[in-house]
């Protein structure tokens, strides 16, 4: 089972809080890889709010391939951080040449696209060069997109982190996901490396997906080119919330109805009943079958945090005004925010969603039983 | 053996038979009941003289002969009488003195059941219990990493859905304008196929509906049953359990009229409507109801005289081209229930299936595909047909899942699969082995039949007399001396038996599965069979 943890801060925070909370959550992660997505970002890329960010790992060879692939579609890097780690790897991490986070200029002739056609091109270029990387090993592409960084590597988080230097201050977001990852059926491929991105929409699970075959085959068969990967079973419930949000055009309130919609009886006492049963109909390969607990990140950077419908995995939810969290864990809280009125954490179960926005304000609670307010 | 030593190309002894009946003189108190129950007369009484020869101790008298008589059974051995092996016979007889017993060889009979030119018909099923299904088993089981859950105290959702479902786009665009929204039935996975009433007897199908009725009204399963091609007797048209029945329409429309009149008294929208196109157990033949059983009342539900054949046309006639076929035929159903009543076509598994996959896709009319496999049953067709003709299930139904998973509509077609699941007794895991394979429902009628009505057909071409009328248990004769035997109640009671036991063991293989909120269709990551060609095939793991 991995550990997960995320923290949402009007101030922005270094990666290393997300990190030092997985560390005390060690006992549920067997170090067999940490992901880190990071938005809204502030430090030096507080600067470069609306160009794209490309984060990934890099050979030498694939940095060439990389610079001759972009300055072909006429990008023009603005901004570069760049590991590259002189120390010895720690125990299981492979050896890497770069550790790439750059800022790109958009090229002159996409002033004139759409915001659709310019997020749609974005992930193009993305998958062109994670195809590319494939075929030699010579590129592994997280993310292409403004405001957002990925870090993705094998091994225990805090080793990694001190490995790459994480503390440094140039790196600093006010909304961080982290996985500490334990491997479970599939073979440890940094692909299969929770958050998983997609146009601006980022989630990390814990547990397994016992639905993932179903599923994969619906959302791969939606035609849509984002739709592809899967080296992990949790790779679906990002590609499930970005079909909910940018393709049926409904909020997160209803990602619940979607992947555990209420049971037949229970619709037919809900206000909407009629209407969530016709959707649940529609959707009913996106069903899933949990243990899983659903941490994700929408493009407006407010957190969520859901739950399946019958077997649940840890996840609570705590802190103060300014800053929250979202933890596999008690102890992953305490350690990020000790200061924290502990009786207002919560834990979300079956039906439930939580929320917090981009104010970091509150916990926002919607129930599955609520009346659906774009109907209403 | 004929005069003169001559002996006739068809003339038999009980050896040539496929059963042999083992009669005990010691044990056998002459009752009669065997002769009687018989339905094809294969044993009579028989007068027997027995020749001892007496040999006295002195030399004063010669040895000689002793005469006695005794009674005791024949086997007659021609093609018309010959045993069965319903064992029937074996039932009645309050001695245990009799039973017939399958040959130790390919019998000589099967050569010679032509007579006067007309080739073997029959009732039943493929004579073979080879099952790829029996094959396949579930291999993903959950363990620590997730935990399986308990059938018997958590709650499943176990229904499927029938009709055309909207892709979520379509969906929210039609809630949206308010639009035609396709009707959808939340049913039962288990459906009772099609078995037609002349097909079967007044009391089977009187039973089978108490129970569908019991089923859903007392049990709260929503198990739905098909008439078959030979319409429904009015009463049932005009209740409110019409809304557990799906309407089959063949090519010979039997019943239809009766039907179509009906239509301003229904109080309920049936299920469904089903146009059978083929049937798996025969297919590209059409459905064939023998003038045995063709009496008054079936006479009168299907609109025929009475005592003729009733063979329906392999096609139907009236249309002209798929697009025909298909499209107007499902469209006209809709019309008739003001397109609220989900419409179907049922084919025969065959290597074309995936050709009227495709049209149906492109129809937003069709609210399904039903898929009737080589192994399905009939209650009559020629033997040939049966034997020999017809597509396995398992691979003409997957081809078809990965036809729509591939362009996109797996959810919005759902694939009813049937022929021969259950036929060597595992009900429940063949079809949830169909279910992962892709069919969102599986059809059955020979399990019903045996299960339900204690019918004595199996693989080894045993009784299969369905055709003639001569059903000795009442399942499938509408003479009223031999459907009497049958207890409609008695069937009610027995099918709820089989679906409550299968819901069981539907739970059971897909609660340690780690799955209850929805019925796994196509999670073919959960299948494994030791057969690597197989598992190529249908793209699931091969295991050993």
């Amino acid at each position: 089972m991995c550990r997960l943890f995320a923290v949402t801060s009007n101030e922005p925070l270094s990666p290393m809080v997300a990190i030092r909370a997985l560390d005390v959550m060690k006992e549920g992660h067997d170090g067999s890889g940490v992901g880190l997505f990071l938005t809204d970002l502030g430090g030096e890329f507080e600067n470069f709010k609306q160009q794209p960010i490309l984060s990934g790992i890099f050979s030498s060879e694939g940095i060439k391939a990389l610079d001759r692939f972009m300055m072909d579609l006429d990008f023009m890097v603005k901004y570069k951080l760049s590991f590259r780690p002189t120390r010895p790897t720690p125990v299981g991490t492979p050896k890497r040449d770069n550790y790439v986070i750059r800022v790109y200029e958009y090229p002159a002739d996409w002033e004139e696209l759409s915001p659709a056609e310019i997020q749609f091109r974005l992930m193009m270029v993305q998958l062109q060069l994670r195809q590319i990387g494939e075929k030699d090993k010579s590129m592994l592409i997280f993310s292409f997109w403004p405001d957002c960084i990925m870090i993705k590597e094998v091994g225990d988080p805090l080793t990694v982190a001190g490995y790459l230097g994480l503390d440094r201050k140039e790196l600093a977001a006010r909304t961080i996901l982290s996985q500490g990852r334990q491997n479970t059926n599939y073979a440890i491929d940094i692909y299969a490396c929770h958050p998983f991105f997609l146009q601006g929409i980022a989630t990390m699970t814990n547990g397994e997906n016992t639905a993932f075959v179903p599923i994969r085959q619906f959302l791969m068969s939606r035609n849509f080119p984002g739709y592809i990967g899967y080296q992990s079973d949790s790779e679906v419930f990002t590609h499930i919330l970005h079909y909910m949000h940018s393709k049926l055009g409904l909020g997160v309130e209803m990602y619940k109805h979607i992947i555990t919609p209420l049971k037949d009886a229970e619709l037919l006492r809900h206000p909407d009943g009629a209407w969530l049963k016709q959707l649940k109909q529609s959707c009913r390969p996106l069903i899933i079958d949990g243990p899983n607990c659903v941490i994700g990140c929408l493009p407006d950077k407010s957190l969520f945090m859901v739950q399946d419908s019958k077997k649940l995995r840890p996840g609570v939810v705590g802190g103060k005004p300014g800053v929250f969290a979202f933890s596999s864990e008690m102890c992953g809280l305490d350690a990020a925010i000790p200061e924290r009125y502990i009786n207002l954490d919560y834990q979300p179960m079956k039906y439930e969603t939580v929320l917090i926005r981009k104010e970091r304000q509150e916990i926002e609670k919607w129930n599955q039983w609520d009346a659906l307010r774009h109907l209403n | 053996m004929e005069p003169m030593g001559c002996l006739a190309p068809s003339e038999l002894s009980v050896k040539d038979l496929p059963w042999q009946i083992h009669w005990s003189k010691d044990k056998c108190t002459l009752c009669g009941h065997c002769t009687a129950v018989c339905p094809v007369r294969a044993i009579e009484l028989g007068v027997h003289r027995k020749r001892a020869l007496t040999v006295p101790l002195n030399l004063g008298e010669k040895p000689g002969n002793l005469f006695s008589v005794f009674h005791g059974i024949d086997q007659r051995t021609d093609p018309a009488h010959a045993c069965v092996g319903c064992g029937m016979c074996t039932l009645v007889c309050p001695n245990g003195a009799i039973i017939p017993v399958h040959t130790d060889e390919i019998d000589k009979l099967r050569f010679h059941v032509n007579v006067n030119g007309e080739a073997r018909r029959r009732g039943g099923r493929r004579n073979s219990s080879d099952s790829l299904l029996d094959k396949i088993k579930f291999v993903r089981i959950s363990m620590l990493t997730d935990p399986a859950l308990d059938a018997g105290r958590h709650e499943f959702e176990l229904r499927t859905l029938l009709g055309r479902v909207l892709p979520p786009e379509e969906m929210l665009r039609v809630s949206r304008e308010n639009g035609w929204m396709p009707p959808v039935r939340e049913i039962y996975p288990l459906i009772i196929g099609g078995m037609s009433f002349g097909a079967l007897s007044p009391s089977m199908w009187e039973g089978l509906q108490l129970g569908v009725s019991y089923l859903n009204e007392e049990m709260n399963m929503p198990v739905r049953i098909s008439t078959g091609e030979g319409g429904c007797p009015p009463r049932l048209l005009k209740s409110r359990f019409l809304q557990y029945v799906i309407l089959q329409i063949a090519s010979g429309y039997f019943g239809w009229d009766e039907i179509i009149h009906n239509l301003p008294l229904m109080k309920e929208d049936p299920c469904a409507i089903e146009i059978k196109y083929g049937q798996g157990a025969k297919p590209g033949d059409g459905g064939l109801l023998m003038w045995y059983k063709v009496n008054k009342l079936i006479a009168a539900i299907r609109g025929v005289p009475q005592g003729i054949n009733l063979p329906s046309p392999p096609t139907h006639q009236t249309k002209y081209s798929i697009e025909e076929a298909v499209a107007k035929m499902i469209q006209s159903m809709s019309m008739a229930w003001g397109f609220r009543v989900p419409v179907y076509p049922k084919i025969s598994a065959t290597s074309t299936a995936m050709a009227v996959l495709n049209n149906l896709t492109r129809n937003p009319y069709a609210a399904g595909l039903a898929i009737d496999g080589e192994d399905g049953g009939t209650g009559a067709a020629y033997h040939v047909s049966m034997n020999s003709m017809g597509h396995p299930i398992a691979s003409n139904l997957r081809d078809a899942y990965l036809t729509l998973v591939k362009i996109g509509k797996q959810n919005e077609l759902p694939l009813l699969a049937g022929g021969g699941f259950g036929k060597n007794g595992n009900l429940a895991a063949n079809a949830a082995a169909l279910i992962m394979l892709g069919a969102s429902g599986v059809q059955t009628g020979k399990y019903i039949m045996q299960a339900a009505a204690g019918c004595l057909g199996s693989e080894s071409d045993r009784c299969n007399i369905c055709n003639i009328g001569l059903c000795p248990k009442g399942i499938t004769s509408q003479d009223p001396r031999l459907d009497r035997r049958l207890d409609p109640e008695k069937v009610a009671q027995r099918l709820v038996d089989v679906f409550l036991s299968f819901d069981t063991e539907l739970k059971k293989i897909v609660a340690p599965l780690g799955r209850s909120t929805s019925l796994p269709i196509g999670m073919s990551d959960a299948l494994g069979i030791a057969d690597a060609d197989a598992a190529k095939r249908l793209n699931i793991n091969y295991v050993l």
